[in-house]
């Protein structure tokens, strides 16, 4: 399946990565390329196949929900590009 | 070089507990080599000095106070950088991260912690672990300590350059299609995959998760055997560890590999195979026979497929684990934004490097609407009938092998502009993710420009113990893994 520049924007704006220009052109000839090598999956047969998401077979992994008392707000904040008392800040997000 | 960095991690344990060597003296002649040498390798982004000695000093009063110092007492080792180790930053060797830094320890971390092992510092990677030769670092690429023009493999290039330049005993990395057992490979070091969910998560910075497994580098078989057994064991904090029974790995590579069946895939040891890696394969195969296995032709006839499942369900994983870098939380902010939107768009491209972005973008494009069912449900099918192939191969065979990289290490910049290209360096070390089984590499000889070449053994899952009495008959019998990088003579 051909891939246009159209379609990498579009992804850009799902990934939310604000390409440039010349990324945009270097990605859909390289997403084009890597997907023709996948295409190859499409000479396999796959009917009634079960698809596997992961290598192990288990299954919901339960334990007692229990509380256990975290003090380390501040230090997580630390990280923080911006941050208001315990708050992470950003951008408005309501105009 | 000194004797102490030269040693393994088993021979140094017995001296410190035996007090013939003290703890401090080997951390310190560590650093020195470090100082001296990795100015030409860059293995390392950061070295804990202060932390190192006086880690060191704990461990020699420990044992002066006749206290089991652990089973990793004194020993020097190093960790890629994307496992946190508290009050250390986490780069992942990524501009997104480069102002992180981590408020706890990985649980791999605190085993080593608890077992008197010395913390040296972080090793540089392809970014987020997303390549094949160290190459997409932001912060520069390592060098192959056996050839400085070449490169060291990746993604685990900084640990598994360091293990082999003698500046770690140790190392530890991780493997997401092949990034412990490829760069060990290069590096004429022994690197290990387990099996997925032998080896706690917590703490590692996630890549693709149902893929990604921590493991160790080492010199020998018995080093290996000794770091996986403190690496492994069930974590309540990740669910997708086992709780399975950790064995004893250093008593299981006793007894001898008479009878052991080792199946040699057909596909793998086709005529496109690089003649020097089949030569130095072949010459192994020979003395496996004749330490009494029994080599069998085996077919996995879906193998060749693992390529193309492997770049959709590792960028897929990715595009959705890296999400978290939005500039709110941790990591960089572009300082260019005017709305929430254009924060995160900014952010994002300002701090990823071209690899990073170009699996998102693959990640993203197949796991968008229309396209799902195409390429993710698709690819998860075929990881079915790899998974198949392997568990019916495992009816007749104890152990796979195959080659670990198709190539010896190439030159810095060779294979930077043509990213299939560089993925295809991971064409032998990818199905065993896809599966979840145990793989490890080992040296087996060298080209004739005196690159390392290994081979790869694959096991049942939870068969460690297995591939590692291999490992170690052959490496007793063919002792590749004793030969040091020439600088090391040469810079003494």
């Amino acid at each position: 399946m051909p891939i246009t520049k159209k379609d990498v924007e579009h992804v850009a704006k799902l990934a939310r990565l604000a390409l440039s220009e010349e990324e945009k052109d270097t990605f859909t000839r390289q997403l084009e390329k890597i997907l023709t090598h996948i295409d190859q999956l499409n000479k396999l047969d796959t009917q009634g196949v079960e698809p596997t998401a992961h290598p192990l077979d288990v299954k919901n992994v339960w334990r007692e929900d229990v509380c256990i008392p975290w003090e380390k707000a501040d230090e997580i904040l630390e990280g923080a590009p911006e941050r208001e008392e315990r708050y992470f800040k950003v951008k408005k997000i309501l105009e | 070089m000194n004797e102490l960095t030269g040693l393994t991690a088993s021979e140094l344990v017995r001296l410190i507990k035996g007090k013939r060597a003290s703890c401090v003296e080997v951390a310190q002649a560590t650093l020195d080599w470090i100082a001296k040498t990795d100015k030409s390798f860059h293995s390392f982004l950061s070295v804990a000095e202060n932390e190192v000695r006086e880690q060191a000093r704990r461990v020699d009063q420990s044992v002066a106070r006749n206290e089991d110092p652990g089973m990793l007492a004194g020993v020097p080792i190093a960790i890629k950088d994307n496992m946190l180790v508290k009050g250390w930053p986490t780069t992942c060797s990524s501009k997104i991260l480069s102002q992180y830094t981590a408020t706890y320890d990985a649980t791999v971390v605190s085993h080593l912690r608890s077992e008197g092992a010395i913390l040296l510092g972080r090793t540089n990677m392809d970014e987020f672990a997303m390549g094949s030769s160290t190459e997409n670092s932001a912060l520069g690429p390592t060098r192959n300590p056996w050839n400085a023009e070449c490169i060291p493999g990746g993604s685990s290039g900084g640990s598994a350059a360091a293990v082999a330049a003698r500046m770690a005993t140790l190392a530890i990395g991780s493997d997401t299609g092949g990034s412990i057992r490829q760069p060990a490979s290069l590096c004429g070091v022994l690197g290990m995959k387990p099996t997925y969910g032998r080896v706690s998560r917590f703490g590692l910075v996630a890549f693709a998760s149902s893929l990604d497994q921590i493991g160790p580098f080492a010199r020998s078989a018995e080093d290996c055997a000794l770091l996986l057994k403190v690496l492994s064991g069930h974590d309540p904090k990740d669910s997708t560890s086992m709780n399975v029974d950790v064995p004893d790995f250093t008593a299981g590579l006793q007894g001898d590999i008479q009878g052991l069946r080792i199946g040699l895939p057909k596909e793998c040891f086709s005529d496109g195979l690089h003649s020097e890696v089949k030569s130095a394969l072949e010459a192994a195969c020979k003395e496996l026979e004749r330490l009494g296995a029994k080599l069998i032709e085996i077919s996995l006839p879906h193998s060749s497929f693992a390529l193309a499942v492997y770049y959709i369900l590792a960028p897929c994983e990715a595009s959705s684990n890296l999400a978290r870098f939005d500039g709110v939380r941790y990591g960089l902010r572009s300082a260019e934004a005017g709305t929430l939107v254009e924060m995160y768009e900014r952010s994002r491209d300002e701090g990823f490097g071209p690899e990073v972005k170009r699996r998102i973008m693959l990640g993203t494009y197949a796991l968008s609407s229309g396209y799902y069912d195409a390429y993710y449900t698709k690819a998860q099918k075929v990881r079915t009938l790899i998974k198949q192939d392997f568990a019916k191969a495992f009816e007749n065979v104890d152990a796979i092998l195959t080659p670990t990289a198709p190539t010896p290490a190439f030159k810095i910049g060779e294979k930077t502009d043509d990213p299939l290209q560089m993925y295809l360096s991971d064409v032998f070390t990818i199905p065993c993710n896809l599966a979840g089984l145990p793989g490890v590499s080992i040296p087996c000889g060298f080209s004739s420009g005196k690159l390392p070449i290994g081979l790869q053994l694959l096991g049942r899952p939870f068969e460690e113990s297995v591939l590692l009495k291999i490992a170690h008959h052959y490496l007793t019998a063919a002792p590749w893994h004793k030969a040091a990088p020439p600088f090391c003579a040469e810079a003494n």
